[in-house]
């Protein structure tokens, strides 16, 4: 079973902060995190990326879900 | 169109989107523009509340095409590439005030974020002093993001409402062609409700179509690359990311670099264009810009973009800093070249309080 992070409507940089709190404190894993802007879903993708953790998006109506993983 | 959108989303991209604001902005001072404010949001917006009459500074009122331009530049941009989402609903009472003292803080200082780069670009080292102030801001605010400080959700709102801000820019757009003067004085000469200055800054400015379209290009490239001089700095100090940095100093090396070309660099702390030297106000008024712009989620271009893709609650942020400036000359807060107007330190003061408590009342446990 995946984290989650619901962090629709949340303005920037708040979603990069609960992202970064959530993945320091996984470790490894898979996190689920459901975003409402392009925006958002670029800066958690970009930050993502530079902790090492792998991103896949998935389109969801008008909102994303970004699938974060780290083995 | 996929292409495109990837390299915007790129350092290269926003490097570049950096640099047209950098070379455009010391071009449009070239055509007319007031000395290092070729793009300043603040200043503009400043002057747009001085043409609209609510506030009565004879040398800073115009209705600067820049502004109108830089949110239907990225409302065509939002449109065009499928991210204009009508929002809103996060606190907008707070991010009225939030924009009102933002633009306190900046008039304190005298420009916005922008120009505080623009002005270090044209050689003018009060604008350390307003850089310095700006991060002490944003730095205090990320301690309050990181400890949970947030204004709420905004929820999707109807198509409209996302609408009604460029339509107001259009609307902002005819009185400037128009410049209507049906008010009378006690002696029946022709006034208002439209005023533009004969002299001063506010009478200084570029061919309104060269305005207009360097401000479709800046909004358009900033919607997509989501420019943000207080973003950049943010990103540095709580994630040690510097993708929006790229954008910043793609600003100030392009500015320099056409400010030596067209012969506009002077460097100096003193008899700088629009300009104090005072060191404390210089860093206090930025400062609570900075934690204003912090505690907002973006500076003011960025909340012009964003009011361009829909977000109502960057629209009122905007309203409130137009708001601001009508009553930082009404009120006396402005600066002058002099030094800070008689209640301008007083107004930082409170506006720094009113960020405060802000900062450690708003939370909310949202993961």
């Amino acid at each position: 079973m995946a984290d989650k992070i619901d962090a629709r409507g949340l303005s920037c940089p708040q979603p990069v902060i609960l992202t970064n709190r959530k993945i320091k404190e996984m470790g490894k894993g898979v996190l689920e995190i459901l975003v409402d802007t392009d925006t958002s879903r670029e800066n958690i993708s970009r930050l993502a990326r530079q902790s090492g953790w792998q991103v896949d998006v998935k389109k969801m109506d008008v909102d994303y879900c970004l699938v974060l993983k780290k083995d | 169109m996929a292409t495109i959108k990837n390299f915007f989303a790129t350092r290269w991209g926003i490097v570049s989107a950096g640099v047209f604001v950098g070379v455009f902005a010391a071009v449009l001072q070239k055509l007319g523009n007031p000395g290092n404010m070729g793009i300043c949001v603040a200043c503009m917006e400043r002057d747009i509340a001085g043409a609209l009459g609510l506030h009565r500074a004879a040398l800073v009122q115009y209705i600067r095409p820049e502004i109108i331009a830089f949110v239907l530049g990225a409302f065509i941009a939002a449109r065009l590439f499928r991210e204009f989402k009508p929002r809103g609903g996060s606190s907008p009472i707070l991010r009225f005030f939030l924009g009102f003292f933002a633009m306190i803080g900046a008039l304190v200082f005298l420009g916005c974020p922008w120009r505080a780069l623009l002005r270090l670009a044209g050689g003018d080292g009060n604008a350390i002093l307003g850089l310095a102030g700006l991060t002490a801001g944003i730095w205090v605010g990320v301690l309050f993001l990181k400890s949970g400080y947030t204004l709420g959700r905004s929820t999707k709102a109807m198509s409209f409402s996302g609408w009604v801000f460029p339509i107001a820019m259009v609307a902002l757009l005819v009185l400037l062609l128009v410049a209507p003067q049906f008010g009378r004085t006690p002696e029946g000469t022709p006034t208002g409700p439209i005023f533009f200055s004969s002299k001063g800054p506010g009478s200084q400015h570029a061919p309104i179509l060269i305005s207009l379209l360097v401000g479709l290009g800046v909004g358009f490239l900033a919607q997509r690359t989501r420019l943000c001089t207080m973003g950049a700095i943010r990103d540095v100090i709580l994630i040690r990311n510097t993708y929006l940095l790229n954008g910043i100093l793609g600003i100030v090396v392009a500015a320099f670099i056409m400010n030596l070309v067209l012969g506009q660099f002077k460097a100096g702390f003193t008899g700088q264009p629009i300009a104090h030297t005072d060191t404390l106000w210089n860093f206090m008024g930025m400062a609570l810009s900075g934690l204003a712009f912090a505690l907002a989620g973006g500076c003011p271009g960025r909340q012009l973009f964003l009011s361009g893709e829909g977000d109502g609650d960057a629209a009122i942020f905007a309203t409130g800093m137009i708001v601001g400036a009508g009553f930082s000359h009404n009120f006396s807060m402005a600066s002058f070249a002099t030094g800070p107007g008689p209640y301008g330190p007083i107004a930082v003061s409170i506006g720094l309080i009113f960020c405060i408590v802000l900062g450690f009342t708003m939370r909310e446990k949202i993961a």
